[in-house]
């Protein structure tokens, strides 16, 4: 059934679909609505799920940790400082394996307040073991909630799905809505291996010494390693469902680019018209939408980028004292490779200022033409 | 009627430390709440605003309506921002600033609880105020932990309204025996000026909660949150009281014969659903729970 629905609906059509059994969360700008609605269809019994409205995100994630620990298919959606207090909790679910799936609306951190888009919030988690999914669409959102439950399951990793804030979670777009029976078919219900269980007394999470402690973090990041292929997998097999699939990464008019842009988010939407009104004109200019962030894709992003003679890549997002998150990334991927392009770098939009058409054509005009970057980051829009 | 307050020959001062600019909404309780306050603590005051709509009233940077330095901090931690900044004023032999902690219901009683018993415990100089509307309003009308049983919110959507009663914040910090723990209201003001002016005159955590309606979220018509606020205190759902050291209370308002809590919530959209039955139930509950304050008041301590 095609639906017009905001961003933050089609999470919350997304986790009715998949079944969530416990859903914990809190309320945050500009995550509210998807709270909001899964209030909505729990309290009217079109989602048969125990909605826990606990008075922090802390407690969220970790009535969610535990839920999940416990055999229930558990959900949470949060932004920003919501993301930021539950950062014990998140170690806490990868540690504990436990397949918790998470929205979170990108928004600038604080202080002074913003409640617009950046990324940030969702690139301070970088390090802590989550699958992190940047969305571009209202249909992808949609679509990604319904198979993260199923890679988190597979994987036993926690899945965190991510858009923009108001571009995406509050702008509606037509979304298609499938059926309970089709998801159904695609999605078994959860079931956990190892569970809390009376029958089967086991100790979660106690004193690991060193003896120990190491190798259950080197699981962690095998279970990263193999999730790569499991997403690809699913990914295939939700076209053979739904028939929609989204990719690792998306690269777009690359065959013969000479310059690259990499994008997350919705600036890609932006891009792919710039990137085709530049073919038009006869650029040699291609477009790498990077949506798998956690685990890296390393090799699909070698594969396209190598060919390039310049990537540039849009970052909005900073770490301070280095740079652009994900040029860092694409830097570190493509480090050691033969020959490999320059990556030039632009930092854009902090705090959910406009990325025009004509920012990323200017970028990509600069990358076309500059022989090396002038700095190592390049700031666009900067106002001194 | 039996009113116990400092006095009834009383002028609200006439200085203000809140101007206009600020972007409330029209009828906003919580506004008119910070500019009796900041008239009662006057200008050596400090106010430390987490989360709520007060990051949003005083407005956007570089603006910004109270003539008294505001420091915002993360939601979670309005009562121990005022702790650092005690300790930071009094290391530096600055004794006669006021800080003040002015946190919403939700940044009170859920998220900012842990950090706020920590200073109680504590005893930390501060006053902290919790304006309580009853909701999270800054995201737009979520419940929280201080949202009357039965009401609406978007989170307690009608069919399922709140079924939980509304979490006793003032009773909570009142069993941390901190010196000063008071309530007030608009319709009150020289009350709730003189609760402030009392508190500013005690060393220790001094925790006012004051009932400050939000028309919005309240889906109510704003010209009535005055009229709101003196019923809340004369239906005996939001007494008018204090309480000394956890021990020695003073109920500053009895009315001879309370008016039915019918009258309070027949004017809010929020109750609309409400069946005879539930308003009898909620009657009960405020008669039970009046009754109980009535007797800590009669405690000889
Ligand atoms: C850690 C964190 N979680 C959530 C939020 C979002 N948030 C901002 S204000 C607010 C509600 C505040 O409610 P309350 O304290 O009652 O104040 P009111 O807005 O009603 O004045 C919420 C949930 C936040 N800023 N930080
Ligand atoms: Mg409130």
């Amino acid at each position: 059934m095609k639906k017009v629905v905001t961003g933050n609906h089609a999470v919350s059509y997304g986790v009715k679909l998949a079944r969530a059994q416990v859903i914990a969360a809190y309320p945050i700008t500009p995550q509210t609505q998807v709270v909001e609605l899964l209030s909505e269809f729990c309290a009217s019994g079109k989602l048969n799920a125990k909605f826990i409205k606990v008075e922090s995100e802390h407690s969220a994630m970790a009535a969610c940790i535990a839920a999940s620990a416990s055999g229930a298919r558990a959900f949470t959606a949060t932004s920003a400082h919501g993301l930021a207090l539950m950062h014990e909790m998140l170690h806490w679910a990868v540690g504990a394996r436990t397949p918790v799936v998470m929205a979170n609306i990108n928004r600038a951190m604080g202080p002074g307040w913003s409640v617009w888009t950046d990324q940030n919030d969702s690139l301070a988690q970088r390090d802590v073991g989550w699958i992190q999914i940047y969305c571009e669409s209202n249909q992808e959102v949609l679509d990604t909630t319904i198979q993260a439950f199923k890679i988190a399951e597979r994987v036993l990793l926690p899945v965190m799905l991510i858009l923009d804030a108001f571009v995406l979670s509050h702008t509606s777009e037509p979304v298609d809505i499938p059926d309970q029976e089709q998801v159904d078919e695609f999605l078994p219900p959860y079931n956990l291996k190892t569970k809390l269980d009376v029958n089967n007394p086991r100790a979660y999470g106690g004193l690991t010494n060193p003896d120990h402690y190491f190798e259950l973090r080197y699981k962690i990041q095998k279970a990263h390693t193999e999730a790569l292929a499991v997403i690809k997998e699913i990914d295939e097999e939700y076209k053979k469902h739904f028939g929609r699939q989204y990719g690792l990464v998306e690269p777009y008019r690359c065959d013969d680019a000479k310059v690259i842009l990499v994008t997350s988010g919705t600036i890609t939407s932006t891009a792919r018209l710039v990137i085709d009104e530049m073919r038009d004109e006869g650029r040699k200019v291609g477009l790498l939408k990077y949506r798998v962030f956690r685990p890296t894709p390393r090799e699909i992003l070698r594969d396209i980028l190598y060919r390039a003679q310049k990537v540039c890549v849009i970052d909005r997002n900073i770490s301070f004292g280095h740079g652009g998150i994900f040029a860092q990334e694409i830097k570190s991927v493509l480090y050691g490779l033969p020959a490999s392009p320059p990556v030039y770098s632009f930092i854009i939009g902090l705090g959910g200022r406009d990325v025009t058409p004509k920012d990323i054509r200017e970028i990509i005009e600069y990358t076309y033409k500059e022989e090396t970057p002038a700095e190592p980051v390049i700031y666009r829009g900067v106002r001194l | 009627m039996n009113i116990k307050m400092e006095s009834r020959n009383f002028t609200i001062p006439e200085k203000e430390y809140m101007f206009p600019g600020h972007v409330a909404c029209p009828g906003c309780g919580g506004a008119l709440a910070m500019r009796l306050v900041l008239k009662a603590l006057g200008e050596k005051t400090i106010v430390v605003i987490p989360a709520c709509c007060w990051t949003i009233i005083d407005g956007p940077f570089p603006m910004h309506s109270l003539h008294v330095p505001v420091y915002h901090t993360a939601f979670e931690t309005a009562a121990v921002a005022a702790s650092g900044i005690k300790a930071a004023l009094e290391i530096q032999g600055k004794k006669d600033i006021t800080v003040l902690a002015w946190a919403g219901d939700g940044g009170t009683l859920d998220i900012g609880i842990q950090s706020l018993s920590g200073v109680a415990e504590r005893n930390d100089d501060i006053i902290y105020a919790c304006y309580d509307n009853e909701a999270y309003m800054n995201t737009g009308i979520q419940r929280s932990s201080a949202t009357p049983k039965g009401a609406w919110t978007t989170t307690t959507p009608v069919g399922n309204p709140k079924g939980e009663p509304k979490k006793n914040i003032s009773e909570i910090m009142i069993s941390h025996r901190i010196p000063y723990v008071a309530t007030a209201t608009l319709a009150y003001p020289d009350d709730l000026i003189n609760k402030f002016r009392k508190a500013q005159q005690i060393k220790g955590t001094k925790f006012i909660h004051i009932f400050a309606p939000c028309p919005t979220g309240w889906k109510m018509a704003p010209e009535l949150m005055i009229t709101i606020c003196r019923l809340a205190v004369l239906t005996n759902i939001f007494p008018l009281y204090e309480c000394e050291n956890g021990v020695k209370y003073t109920i500053n308002i009895v009315p001879e014969k309370p008016i039915p809590v019918r009258e309070y919530l027949k004017l809010q959209g929020r109750f609309s659903h409400l069946q005879e039955k539930d308003i009898e139930q909620i009657q009960k509950t405020v008669d039970f729970e009046f009754n109980l304050l009535l007797k800590k008041a009669q405690l000889i301590v």
